[in-house]
C-alpha cells in the first residue's frame, strides 16, 4: 500500500496546489515543496528499513524478487493488473525524484509568478508520473505512466517556457517534444503487444506482468524487432543520437524546474526502462545488439560534446552535454558488467545532480542578467557573488573531476566495460577531453575576460545558496563514499547482470576480437 | 603516524574555511588562514617524518576507509608513506609553505587573496593526495586536482580573457594525457586485478613477462599522462603560457611540484617501466630532446618568467633522462633540488616584478643589482644552482649524478644530451642574470624600484638559498628499499671523477662564454639577431620550435571548423525532414482550395477525362 501512496502523494498534492492558488501564490508553493518532501521521506523510511543488498542471495530459480510489492487486478480480460515493485534501483530513483522535485520547486520559487497553482499541478504530476514509471511492473500499466508524463511536461513547456532565437518558440519546442516521446512511446506499445501476443500464442493467456513475460520464449527476429521498439523509445527518452532532437529545444524553452526534472529524472527513466526491461526482457537480442548500442554511444558522447561547444546559449550547451553524458550511460548498460551496471547507477545519480545544478545556475543567471546568450555574458566572476563558485563546482562535475560523483560513475563504467570492449571505451575515454572543452569554455565564456559593464548583482539568497550546498554536498559525498548507494543497488543490478549476462560469454569474444 | 591525515586535512580546511566565509573574511585574514594552514602542515609533515624515519621501517600504510566496493573493484582512501612519498610530502610541504609566505608579501595589493588562496590551500592538498595515495585511483584523484588547481591559478587574473585561455590550454593539453593514464589504469585493473600500488608491483611481473605487449603499452600509457603534466615533448606547450599566473604559482605548481609529478608517477610505477625496457628508453630519449629543445628555447626569450619555465621543462628533461636508464634515485634528487633552486628562482622574479612595478620584460629591465641586493643574491645562488656550479651549488650535485648514471648505464647519447644541455643552460641563466641585472634599466619602472621588505618577503628567499646550495645536497631522499639503485651506484671509480671535471668545466665553460657574450659582445650579438638568417632562428627558438603553430593549425583549427559545420546540429535538421514534407504537402493541398470556381470546374474535368481515359484504354 505505502508503494500506491508514493504514487498518489504527488498527484493529491498537485490538486492541492491547484486550488490552494486562490489563497495566493504562497500556499502551493509550500504545498508543492512540503508534497516532495513527504515522498522523499516516505523514501528514505523505506530506505532505513529494507534490506536491500541481501535480496541477492536468492537463487537463480526465483526469476525476480522485489523488496515490497502491491498488486490488485485491473482489466483481469487480459491479464493487466495494477501490479507494483520496488527494488534497489527504483528506491534510488524515486528519492532522487522526491529529491530534485523539491529543488524544482525551490527553484521555480520566484521565476514562476503566473498561475502559480496550476504550474505546481503539473509539476507534480510529472513527478507522480515518473514515480508511477519506475515502479510499474506491470507493462501496461509503466506504458500508461510512460505517457502520462509527457502531458504536464508538454504544458510546463508551452505555458511556462521562454522563447528563444530563430523562431525557436516555446510552443514548438513543446510540441517537437510531445512528438518525439508520443511517436516513440507507440513503438513500444506495439512491442508490448507483440511480445503478450506472442505469450498468447504460447501459453494461450494474456498477460502484461513482467516477470510472466520474461519466460515467454521468442524467435531471435521476433525478439530482435521487440526489443528495437522497445530500444527506440528509450532511446529517445535518454537521448540518444540521431533521436536526440527534441531535448536541447526543449531544455532551452523549458522553465528552470522543467529543465532540472528533465535532465534530472526523465532522461532516467529511458536508463532505467533499458534496465528494467529492454535488457531483461530480450538478453539475448540485447546481447547481439549491444556492438550497435555501444556505437551510438561513442558517437553520442563526441557529437554531444561537439555541439556543446558550439552553441552560444548556456542552457543548449547543458542540454547538449547532458547527450554526452547519456553517452556513458549507454555503453554502461550494453557492456552489462555488475561494475559498468553500478557505474551507470552512480552516473544517473551524479548527472542529475549536476545537470540540476548547472540548470538552476543558468535560472538563477537569467533572472539576473535577463539572458541566457553567452556573447553577452563574461568577466562575471567578481559581480555574482557565490554564484561562479558554485558554477565552477558543477562545471568541475561535469567534466569528470574526480571527487565528484560524476568521475566515480563515469570511471566505473569505463572500468567495467573495458574487459568487455576496451575499443569502445578507449574512444569514449577520449570524451573526457572534449568534457574538458565544452565546460571549460562555459567558464571562459560566462566568467572570465573583461567586464562586460560597470556594478554587481545581486548575491544569491539564503533559499538559492543552501539549494546550491545541497548539490554540491551531494556530488561530494557520492564521489568520496558512494557505498550506501551503491549497496541500495547492488542486488538490482546484480540480478540485471546474471539476466543479461547468460549469454555473455559467447558476445564477449564477439566484441572484443581477442579471448 | 596518525597525524598523517592531517598533513593534507589541514590545508583543506583552510579551502573550506576561506571558501564558506562568503567574503565575511578580510584579505588580511584570509592570508593568514592559508598560510597557517601550510605551515600546520608542514609542521604536521616533519613531526610524521622524523617518526617515520625513527622507526626504521620501509613503508606505513593507512586506510582511511573504502572506496568503493563492487566485486573485485576495491580502491581505498588509503595512504602510504614511505621514503619517496615522504621526500615528495616535504617538498611540497616545506617548500609550500615557503612559497605560501611570499604569496602573502607578493599578493598584498590584491583585493581577491581570499581566493587565491583557497585554491592554493586546495592544491596543497591535491597533490598531497597525489604522493601519498596508496592506489592508482586516489592518485590520479591527486593528478586531476591539481591540475584543476592549476587551471584555476593560471587564470586566476581573470579580466584578461589570454589569461583564461592559457589555463584553459593547459588544462586540455594535460588532460590529454590524463585520458592516456586512464587508459593505462583501465588496462592495468584488468590485467592485474588490483589497483593498489604495491600490489601492482608485486603482481606484475608474475602476469606480464618482460617485453610483453600489455606491459609495453600499459607503460606507454602511463608515460602519456606523465608527459602532459610535465610538460615534456610533444605535450609541452602548456607550460609556458602558464606563467600568466601570479609568480607564487609559478614557483609552487609550475616549478617546483606539480610538473614534477610526472616524475613521481614513473617512479612510483617503475616495476611497470622496468617491464617494458624499450618504453623505459623512450623516456630517456624524450627528456633527452625536451631538455635540448627547452634550452634552445629558453635563450631566446625576453620575458623572465618564460626563461624560467623553459629552464624547467629543461630541466624535468634531466629528470626523465634518468627515469630512462633506471636511475630513479638520481631522479627524485634532482627532483628535490629543483625544487629548492627553482623555487628561489621563480620568487626572486616575482620580488623584481612587484618591485619594478609588474615589469618582467628584460628588455625593460637591467641595473637592478644595486637597488634589490636581496633578490640580486637569491637570483645568483638560484642561477649557480640551476647551471651546475661545481662543488658549492645543489644543482651541481644532483646533475652530475644523472650524467654519472647514463655514462655508467652505457647510455653515451643520452649522457652527451646531457653536457649539451648543461652549456645551455649557463648560457641561459647568465642572459637571464645579466639581462635582469646588470647593464642600463630599460625603463622607468625599473629605474625607480624599491626594494621588497620584511621577513615575509626575505625569509623564504634566504631559507631557499641556503637550501640551494651544497648544503641542500646534504639532504639525501631515503629512497633505499623504496625504488631500486641505479645502474652506477656501486661503481663510483675514476670514471665519476672524470665525468664531474669535465661537467664542471662544461658549465663553467657556458658561463664564461655567456659572460662575454652578453657583456662583452652585446651589441655586435643584436645586430646579428637584428635580421638574416639569424633572425629567423631567433623567432623560431622564440617561439618554441613552433609546436604551437603547428598543433593550432593540426588541431585547435579543424577542431573549430568540425564546431561550426555541426553548430546548427545537422543531424536534428535531416529528421525535420518529415516535418517539413507534411508542411510542404499541407501547403500544396491547400493551394487547391483557392475558393476559385472556374479552378474548381477545370480540375474537376480533367480528373473526369483522366478517369474514363483510365477505364477505356484499361478496359
Amino acid at each position: 500500500m505505502t508503494l500506491l501512496w508514493l504514487i498518489l502523494i504527488p498527484f493529491i498534492g498537485g490538486l492541492l496546489c491547484w486550488q490552494a492558488e486562490r489563497f495566493g501564490p504562497m500556499p502551493p508553493r509550500w504545498i508543492a515543496l512540503g508534497t516532495m518532501l513527504i515522498e522523499l521521506l516516505i523514501t528514505l523510511g523505506l530506505w532505513f528499513q529494507g534490506e536491500y543488498h541481501l535480496a541477492n542471495a536468492g537463487t537463480a530459480s526465483e526469476a525476480v524478487r522485489w523488496s515490497m510489492e502491491w498488486r490488485v487486478p485491473w482489466i483481469p480480460r487480459f491479464g493487466i493488473d495494477v501490479h507494483l515493485a520496488l527494488d534497489g534501483l527504483s528506491l534510488v530513483l524515486i528519492a532522487l525524484t522526491g529529491f530534485l522535485g523539491m529543488l524544482a520547486v525551490l527553484c521555480s520559487w520566484n521565476e514562476i509568478v503566473k498561475r502559480v497553482g496550476f504550474f505546481h499541478l503539473n509539476l507534480l504530476w510529472i513527478l507522480g508520473g515518473v514515480v508511477g514509471v519506475f515502479l510499474s511492473i506491470d507493462l501496461f500499466l509503466f506504458f500508461f505512466f510512460w505517457e502520462m508524463m509527457l502531458v504536464p511536461m508538454y504544458f510546463l513547456i508551452a505555458l511556462w517556457g521562454h522563447s528563444g532565437s530563430e523562431g525557436r518558440t516555446r510552443i514548438r519546442a513543446a510540441t517537437k517534444f510531445f512528438i518525439y516521446t508520443q511517436a516513440s512511446g507507440l513503438l513500444m506499445l506495439v512491442s508490448i503487444l507483440g511480445l503478450v501476443f506472442v505469450h498468447h500464442a504460447n501459453t494461450g493467456e494474456y498477460s502484461f506482468d513482467y516477470a510472466t513475460l520474461m519466460q515467454t520464449s521468442l524467435s531471435e527476429s521476433t525478439a530482435m524487432w521487440l526489443m528495437l521498439g522497445f530500444f527506440v523509445a528509450f532511446a529517445v527518452k535518454l537521448p540518444v543520437v540521431p533521436v536526440h532532437g527534441w531535448l536541447p529545444d526543449a531544455h532551452a524553452q523549458a522553465p528552470t524546474a522543467g529543465s532540472v526534472d528533465l535532465a534530472g529524472i526523465l532522461l532516467k527513466t529511458a536508463a532505467y526502462g533499458m534496465l528494467r526491461f529492454a535488457l531483461p526482457l530480450f538478453p539475448d537480442a540485447s546481447q547481439a545488439f549491444a556492438p550497435v548500442a555501444m556505437t551510438l554511444g561513442v558517437i553520442g558522447i563526441f557529437y554531444g560534446a561537439i555541439l556543446a561547444c558550439g552553441q552560444q546559449d548556456m542552457k543548449r550547451l547543458i542540454a547538449y552535454t547532458s547527450i554526452a553524458h547519456m553517452g556513458f550511460v549507454l555503453i554502461g548498460i550494453y557492456a552489462g558488467t555488475e561494475l559498468a551496471l553500478q557505474g551507470v547507477v552512480l552516473m544517473m545519480v551524479a548527472h542529475a545532480f549536476s545537470a540540476a545544478g548547472l540548470f538552476i545556475l543558468s535560472g538563477q543567471l537569467y533572472e539576473r542578467l535577463n539572458t541566457r546568450d553567452m556573447r553577452q555574458m563574461g568577466g562575471l566572476w567578481g559581480r555574482l557573488g557565490s554564484l561562479p563558485g558554485f558554477s565552477l563546482c558543477f562545471v568541475a562535475a561535469s567534466l569528470g573531476m574526480p571527487g565528484t560523483a560524476n568521475f566515480l560513475g563515469e570511471f566505473l563504467i569505463l572500468f567495467g566495460s573495458f574487459p568487455v570492449a576496451p575499443g569502445f571505451v578507449v574512444v569514449a575515454s577520449f570524451g573526457f577531453v572534449l568534457a574538458a572543452v565544452y565546460s571549460l569554455l562555459l567558464m571562459q565564456r560566462v566568467y572570465f575576460g573583461p567586464a562586460q559593464g560597470e556594478g554587481v548583482f545581486a548575491d544569491l539568497d539564503r533559499r538559492e545558496y543552501l539549494m546550491m550546498l545541497s548539490l554540491v554536498g551531494l556530488v561530494l559525498l557520492f564521489g568520496l563514499y558512494p557505498q550506501p548507494l551503491l549497496d541500495t543497488t547492488g542486488a538490482a543490478m546484480g540480478e540485471v547482470q546474471r539476466l543479461f549476462g547468460v549469454v555473455s560469454q559467447s558476445t564477449t569474444l564477439l566484441l572484443t576480437g581477442a579471448p | 603516524m596518525t597525524l598523517l591525515p592531517w598533513t593534507f586535512l589541514l590545508p583543506l580546511a583552510g579551502t573550506l574555511i576561506l571558501s564558506l566565509s562568503r567574503g565575511r573574511l578580510s584579505p588580511r585574514a584570509s592570508s593568514v588562514v592559508g598560510v597557517t594552514s601550510v605551515g600546520l602542515a608542514a609542521l604536521v609533515a616533519a613531526w610524521v617524518g622524523w617518526r617515520f624515519l625513527a622507526s626504521g621501517e620501509t613503508s606505513i600504510d593507512m586506510t582511511l576507509w573504502t572506496w568503493v566496493t563492487v566485486g573485485d573493484f576495491r580502491p581505498t582512501i588509503g595512504l602510504h608513506l614511505d621514503g619517496l612519498s615522504l621526500t615528495l610530502m616535504g617538498i611540497i610541504t616545506g617548500v609550500g609553505f615557503l612559497i605560501h609566505l611570499f604569496a602573502a608579501w607578493y599578493m598584498q595589493d590584491e583585493a581577491g587573496r581570499l581566493r587565491f588562496f583557497a585554491y592554493m590551500n586546495l592544491f596543497v592538498f591535491s597533490m598531497l593526495l597525489l604522493v601519498l595515495g596508496d592506489n592508482v585511483l586516489l592518485l590520479y584523484l591527486g593528478w586531476e586536482g591539481v591540475g584543476l588547481c592549476s587551471y584555476l591559478l593560471i587564470g586566476y587574473y581573470f579580466e584578461t580573457a589570454a589569461n583564461g585561455w592559457a589555463a584553459f590550454k593547459a588544462f586540455i593539453i594535460t588532460r590529454l594525457g590524463d585520458v592516456f593514464l586512464a587508459i593505462g589504469l583501465f588496462l592495468m585493473f584488468r590485467e592485474l586485478g588490483t589497483l593498489d600500488i604495491t600490489e601492482i608491483l608485486a603482481r606484475a611481473p608474475d602476469v606480464w613477462a618482460e617485453g610483453a605487449w600489455q606491459a609495453q603499452v600499459a607503460s606507454l600509457l602511463i608515460l602519456g599522462g606523465a608527459l602532459g603534466k610535465s610538460a615534456q615533448l610533444p605535450l609541452h606547450t602548456w607550460l609556458a603560457d602558464a606563467m600568466a599566473g601570479p609568480t607564487p604559482v609559478s614557483a609552487l605548481i609550475h616549478a617546483a611540484t606539480m610538473v614534477t609529478a610526472g616524475v613521481y608517477l614513473i617512479a612510483r610505477l617503475h616495476g611497470v617501466f622496468e617491464l617494458a625496457p624499450a618504453v623505459l628508453y623512450l623516456v630517456g630519449v624524450i627528456g633527452a630532446l625536451t631538455l635540448l629543445l627547452a634550452g634552445f628555447a629558453a635563450l631566446a626569450q625576453t620575458d623572465i618568467k618564460r626563461v624560467l619555465a623553459y629552464s624547467t621543462m629543461s630541466q624535468i628533461g634531466y629528470m626523465f633522462l634518468a627515469l630512462g636508464v633506471g636511475a630513479y634515485d638520481a631522479a627524485i634528487f634532482h627532483l628535490m633540488t629543483h625544487a629548492f633552486f627553482k623555487a628561489l628562482l621563480f620568487l626572486s622574479a616575482g620580488s623584481v616584478i612587484v618591485c619594478t612595478h609588474h615589469e618582467q620584460d628584460m628588455r625593460r629591465l637591467g641595473g637592478l643589482w644595486r637597488k634589490l641586493p636581496l633578490t640580486y643574491a637569491g637570483f645568483v645562488i638560484g642561477g649557480a644552482a640551476l647551471s651546475a656550479l661545481p662543488l658549492v651549488s645543489a644543482g651541481f650535485f644532483s646533475k652530475d649524478e644523472i650524467l654519472w648514471q647514463e655514462l655508467a648505464s652505457g647510455h653515451g647519447g643520452l649522457m652527451l644530451a646531457g653536457l649539451v644541455g648543461a652549456f645551455l643552460t649557463s648560457l641561459y641563466t647568465l642572459r637571464l642574470i645579466i639581462g635582469t641585472f646588470h647593464g642600463e634599466p630599460g625603463s622607468d619602472n625599473a629605474r625607480h624600484a624599491e626594494p621588497g621588505r620584511g621577513p615575509v618577503h626575505g625569509l623564504p628567499l634566504v631559507v631557499l638559498a641556503v637550501l640551494s646550495t651544497f648544503i641542500g645536497a646534504w639532504i639525501h631522499p631515503p629512497l633505499e628499499g623504496v625504488l631500486p639503485a641505479g645502474p652506477g651506484a656501486d661503481a663510483h671509480g675514476a670514471g665519476h671523477t672524470v665525468l664531474g671535471v669535465v661537467a664542471a668545466l662544461v658549465s663553467l665553460g657556458g658561463l664564461v662564454v655567456a659572460a662575454w657574450l652578453f657583456l662583452r659582445r652585446q651589441r655586435w650579438l643584436a645586430e646579428r639577431v637584428a635580421g638574416g638568417w639569424e633572425a629567423r632562428l631567433w623567432w623560431f627558438w622564440n617561439q618554441a620550435w613552433g609546436f604551437d603553430i603547428a598543433y593550432d593549425r593540426l588541431f585547435v583549427r579543424p577542431y573549430r571548423w568540425l564546431v561550426r559545420l555541426l553548430r546548427s546540429d545537422v543531424i536534428d535538421r535531416a529528421l525535420l525532414l518529415p516535418a517539413w514534407l507534411s508542411w510542404a504537402l499541407h501547403r500544396g493541398l491547400s493551394l487547391t482550395q483557392s475558393g476559385k470556381l472556374r479552378l474548381y470546374a477545370t480540375t474537376m474535368a480533367a480528373g473526369a477525362t483522366l478517369i474514363l481515359l483510365v477505364l477505356v484504354l484499361g478496359g
